[in-house]
This record gives C-alpha cells, structure tokens and sequence, in this order.
C-alpha cells in the first residue's frame, strides 16, 4: 500500500497504463546558418499554436473554460518577447533551435520554481510542457496521446502535463496517479473537473508500477494499492458504489431550501476567507455568507489596507452575494494570526492576550478605517457585522459606539448605507457565554464560533498533543454552552447562527437543531451534506436524541450516542 | 520618461491570466513599458518576466513608460491595474 496526496475524490479500479515520456536529446551540431535556423523555430511555433488552439478547443468543449485556458496561455508564453528575444539572441551566437529555446525555458524554469508562491511555482510546470512539445516538434518525434488507452485505465506518470490530458475521458480513465504535483496542480484540478479520482505525489509510482498491473485507489485518503488482492479489489467495489450512490443523493440537494424532515426551515451560510470565494458559494448553492474572515486583506503586505481597497472586497461581496446575507466578521488579529506591520508585542499566552476586540478598540483609528469601509459596502447587499472575542458588554458599545459616529460622518457627507446594518456579537469566549443574556439584549444576532469556544471553555491547547484529547465539541461543557446561549438568544428574538466546523458535523445537527439554532455557516464543499443531514431529522426525534444525551456524563458517551444516532 | 505608483488588487496577484492581459494591453504602445517592484525592474510587455516578478496582492509597484507615446501607455497601463485586469 502505498499513500500519496488525495486530490480528486473517488475510488479508482482498474489496470495501469504507463505515460512513458521518451527523451528529447538535443544534438548540439554547429550552426552555418542562423538564419536559416531562425527560421525553422519560427516554422515549429506556428507548428505549436496551431496544435495547441486544436487542443484547447476540443479541451473547452470536454472539460471547460478554464482548462481550455491553461492551454491557450501556453501559445501566449511561447509567443512572449522575453522568450523570442532570448532564443533569438542564442541562435544569433551558434546554437541550435533546440539548444537555444531549451536554455531559455531552464531560465525561466529557474526563475519560477524559486518563486515563494504556488500559482508562480506551478508556472514552471508550463514552461517544461511547452519545452517538450516544442521539441518533439524540433526534433520530428510524435506526442502521447493518451485517447487511445482501453476502458478501465489508471494512468500512471511522472507528471501529467496540460497537453497530455487532451485525451482523456471519464469513459476510459479511472484513476490517475503521479509522481509530482499536489493538490492544486494541472493534473488535480483537470481530474477534479472530471470526476476522476486522483492521487498524486506518489514516490517511485513510476518504477514500482508496470502496464497492465492491477491497481485501486482512493483519491480522498490518498490510498494506492498495486497488485490489489480479490478482497481487496472487492472492497474497494463497495466503496465505489457507496460513493457513486452518495453522490448521487446528494446532488438532489443543489439549490434546495433546508428544510428539517418536519419543513422548519433553517439557513445554511459559509465560511469564506477571500472575495473570491465568494463564487465557490454560489457553486454549492449555499444560502449567503455566515463568516468572512477579513484577515486575508491584512495579510501579506507592508501596511495598513486603505478604506478604498477594504470597501471593494467588502462591496465586491455583497454584490456577488446579490441581495443573500453576508455577515463579515471584524480583524482578528492576535491569538495565532500575526501581522508583522502591527508590531503587537510577543505575549507568553497570545490567546489571552492582545486580541480581536481589544486591539481593535485600542487602536481606534485602524478600527475606524474597517467600520467606515463595511458601512460604505452595506449600500451594495445585505452586510451584517460581526465584532470576535467579546467579553463583556463594554466591548460590544465600545464597537457600536464607534459605528455611530461613522453613520453620522457618512450622513453628513450623503454618503449612503444601510442605515438598519445589523451588529453581532461572535460567541467565542466563556464569558460571552455567561452574558449571552445580556448581550442578547444589545446585540442584533449570535454566531457561535465552536473552534475557539471549545478551546477556551476546555482551556486547553489544541496544538498541543498532551491535551489535545480534549479538545472536542462532544464535551457536555461545550454542549452546555452552546445550547445555553441559543436560548439567550431565543429569548430576546435575535438569530443565533454557528460559524465553527460544529455546525457541519452530521453527528451533531440533530442536538443543534433541538437548541433551536436557526444558522449553519458551514465551508462551500460541506453544504450540500450539510442540507442532506438537516432534512432527515424532526423536532420530535431530534428532541429525544437530546434529551438522551443530556443525561450523560462523559465526552466518549456523548460521542458514542451521537454516532449510534447518526443519519 | 513618466512614471506613477500603484497598488496591486487582484487578490491573487498578478498571475498568468492578469499578466497576460496586462502584457497585451501595453504592446501596442512604441514606447518601452516598465514595472517596478522593490528593487527589481520587468518589462512590462513580457508575461514571462511579470510572472517571474512575483508581484502580489497589495503590492505597490511604478510604472514606467519612456518612448514617443509615453503618456498613453502609462495612461493604458494605469487603468489596467486599477480595473484589476478584469479579475
């Protein structure tokens, strides 16, 4: 058995075909003619662009656009000045074609797998594909083609170059598995796009693997096994046909409103870090944004995001989002997340310390800046505030204080918002959960982040592999808590949503739903299982299910009752 | 020789894609088309080189524009950035 990166799910069975790339040696022959030479590159570039538009037009039509355009950004590559001018330049000094243009690509090759950023670093991946293919056509020798392997094919290769996979198709391919590559390559995000499981990084695939070798995999765990046996092979036939069925049940929840087996209808949200995920929601039919961590603006740079910048990712938001409830959460700075440029101090006990809240009250002025831009976004779609790690009711005013006196700035400038923007208090601390009464009063809905309440009701590091057994929602102090709070909020008619991974724990559901809460912002890939769980519990049993389990003592009864119970 | 600063807006920086567009919106121009980041200067006109800058998000970079339609080009270039390259 072997285990490499899972990413493209599904359970592939089926018998190897090797990609076997031949070598392109390049024989360095003098040059008489440089010209001439230049001409014969110039020939096999026009020979390139129009293999390729072939390629990526039959591509956009099996696969998508956005394949399509990984191909089309090849021909711009090869096209680039920095790469006519560098071959030009080696030609004109006694290379060959093919020497010439192989010295450029190791340049840039050189250049982008140096990068620190991913998307720059998969650019070199580009560069070898279009080096290989511009050389076969140098040096006359044909291109795999992988259109022809027989039906029930896991293909096996070093890596999968974007060229190669032209031909293949879920009717004969089954698996794919490499050496390279990682969940964000070419290879992963073309056999997503296809459905086809995939596990890639792989060590040695290449030289343990043989055609016609018999193989499963796994493309969730990242489980191979070459030369399966008859079990084995069996098992894997059942949790292919599990999957397929699941899949299948779940996609009938696309674009469904969630509704509980007894039509109580709840709203189901995401996480999301980043403007652009924003679509990743629209894609899974998710019903509006329950947390958007701001974070993201303030990372990676220098200085502060100016107003400007903060209020087009917030506006670009709530227009995508067109009209659905998008609740964005205020910077959480501190704790784990550092921003070098805010020079907060080294604290012994970062998660007691310095942070969220209490920076942000404290430098008022950087606060502002925030509030002022979310306010100015709330004219585009439905924005609701949310203000992290607040402890006490001082906090809350402190942050809608502030927020009053933007509204009258705004006024007095005919600046427009929404004037009934909602204030929400993220519950995350004990001491929230204590006055959750009292903030219920002033605060206009609850979203309960688990992650860190666990963390903090538990007092325990989850890092820190000593304690981390008891990290876990499951403990009747955290469902104490949460079931708690829900009720503070029932009681003076705000919603109370939960933002932390709880809310998508198919385990849990029913007991939320028995709390009462009336929000799951789950991520993007979870929200279809998410609505399938909702839908098949009532009141009535999901009642009973609580009532057994708040009779139990102990985290591992907790769990055992919830995972006997779940559906 | 004109010159203007910039932020960067395109959350995942200036890719392939942004690059590309960018790349093919100032070739026309004749003047010679330059970013500045840091201390590092790239042709403007060449994707190969924007990718290999590594140019990210909320990056301030200069645009520099040196030939017979200089204004222009800075001008062009300028609302590229700004528009996000259609991102």
């Amino acid at each position: 058995m072997m285990t490499g990166i899972g990413a493209s799910k599904g359970f592939g069975i089926g018998k190897i075909v090797m990609i076997q790339d031949v070598d392109l040696v390049i024989h360095d022959t003098p040059v008489s003619d440089p010209e001439a030479e230049l001409t014969r590159f110039s020939q096999a570039v026009d020979t390139f662009v129009h293999r390729t538009e072939k390629m990526a037009a039959e591509i956009r039509t099996n696969v998508g656009e956005k394949e399509a355009e990984i191909l089309e950004g090849h021909i711009i590559m090869l096209q680039d000045p920095a790469m006519s001018d560098g071959v030009a330049d080696g030609i004109k000094e006694g290379l060959t074609a093919e020497r010439a243009f192989s010295n450029v690509c190791d340049m840039f090759i050189s250049v982008f797998s140096m990068a620190e950023d991913e998307l720059t670093k998969q650019r070199a991946t580009d560069v070898e594909d279009i080096r290989s293919r511009m050389l076969k056509i140098l040096l006359h020798v044909e291109e795999v083609d992988i259109r022809n392997v027989p039906p029930h094919t896991i293909l096996v290769a070093k890596d999968l170059t974007p060229s190669m996979t032209v031909g293949i198709s879920k009717e004969n391919v089954v698996g794919i598995l490499t050496e390279v590559g990682g969940y964000t390559s070419h290879s992963a995000i073309l056999a997503r796009a296809l459905g086809i499981p995939a596990v890639l990084s792989l060590a040695d695939i290449t030289t343990k693997a043989k055609d016609g070798m018999e193989a499963v995999c796994d493309g969730e765990s990242g489980t191979v096994i070459l030369s399966p046996t008859d079990t084995e092979k069996k098992d894997y036939e059942e949790k292919r046909l599990a999957y397929l069925e699941q899949m299948k049940a779940l996609k009938e929840f696309f674009g469904k409103p969630t509704l509980t087996a007894d039509n109580t209808s709840v709203e189901l949200v995401c996480n999301i870090g980043k403007p652009g995920d924003a679509t990743a929601v629209l894609e899974a039919s998710g019903e509006g944004v329950g947390l958007f961590r701001t974070e993201f603006l303030f990372m990676d740079r220098d200085t502060l995001p100016t107003e400007e910048e903060q209020f087009q990712s917030y506006k670009e938001v709530a227009e995508k989002l067109s009209g659905k409830p998008v609740i964005i959460r205020t910077l959480d700075v501190g704790g784990d997340k550092e921003i070098p440029y805010l020079h907060l101090p080294k604290e012994d006990n970062p998660f007691l310390g310095y942070r969220a809240i209490r920076v942000c009250l404290d430098q008022k002025d950087m606060y502002r800046i925030q509030l002022r831009a979310l306010l100015r976004a709330s004219a585009y779609g439905k924005i609701r505030i949310m203000i992290p790690m607040i402890t006490c009711i001082e906090e809350l005013r402190g942050a809608k204080d502030l927020l009053e006196e933007l509204k009258e700035e705004l006024r007095s400038q005919s600046i427009s918002f929404d004037e009934n923007i909602s204030v929400g208090v993220m519950i995350e601390t004990p001491a929230a959960v204590m006055i959750a009464d009292l903030l219920a009063k002033e605060a206009d809905f609850f979203s309960i982040g688990t992650n860190d309440l666990t963390q903090y009701i538990m007092a325990v590091d989850r890092g820190n592999a000593h304690v981390a057994n008891l990290y876990s929602h499951y403990n009747p102090a955290v469902l104490r808590a949460i079931k708690h709070v829900i009720a503070c909020g029932k009681k003076e008619g705000i919603m109370v949503g939960m933002c932390g991974e709880a809310a998508a724990d198919s385990r849990l559901i029913p007991l939320l739903l028995s709390y009462g809460l009336q929000e799951f912002s789950v991520s993007a890939t979870s929200v279809l299982a998410t609505r399938a769980t909702i839908s098949k519990w009532d009141k009535a049993s999901a009642d009973a299910l609580a009532k057994e389990v708040a009779a139990l003592l102990t985290k591992e009864e907790v769990e055992s009752c919830l995972k006997k119970n779940v559906r | 020789m004109v010159s203007q600063k910039i932020t960067i807006k395109n959350e995942q920086g200036l890719h392939m894609r942004p690059a590309g567009v960018f790349a093919k919106a100032v070739a026309p121009f004749q003047s010679d088309v330059k970013i500045k980041v840091g201390d590092k200067t790239v042709n403007g006109k060449s994707i190969m080189n924007i990718i290999g800058a590594c140019i990210k998000y909320g990056t301030e970079i200069e645009i520099i524009c040196e030939g017979a339609d200089e204004e222009a080009a800075l001008k062009e270039a300028i609302s590229q950035i700004e528009s996000g390259m259609g991102e």
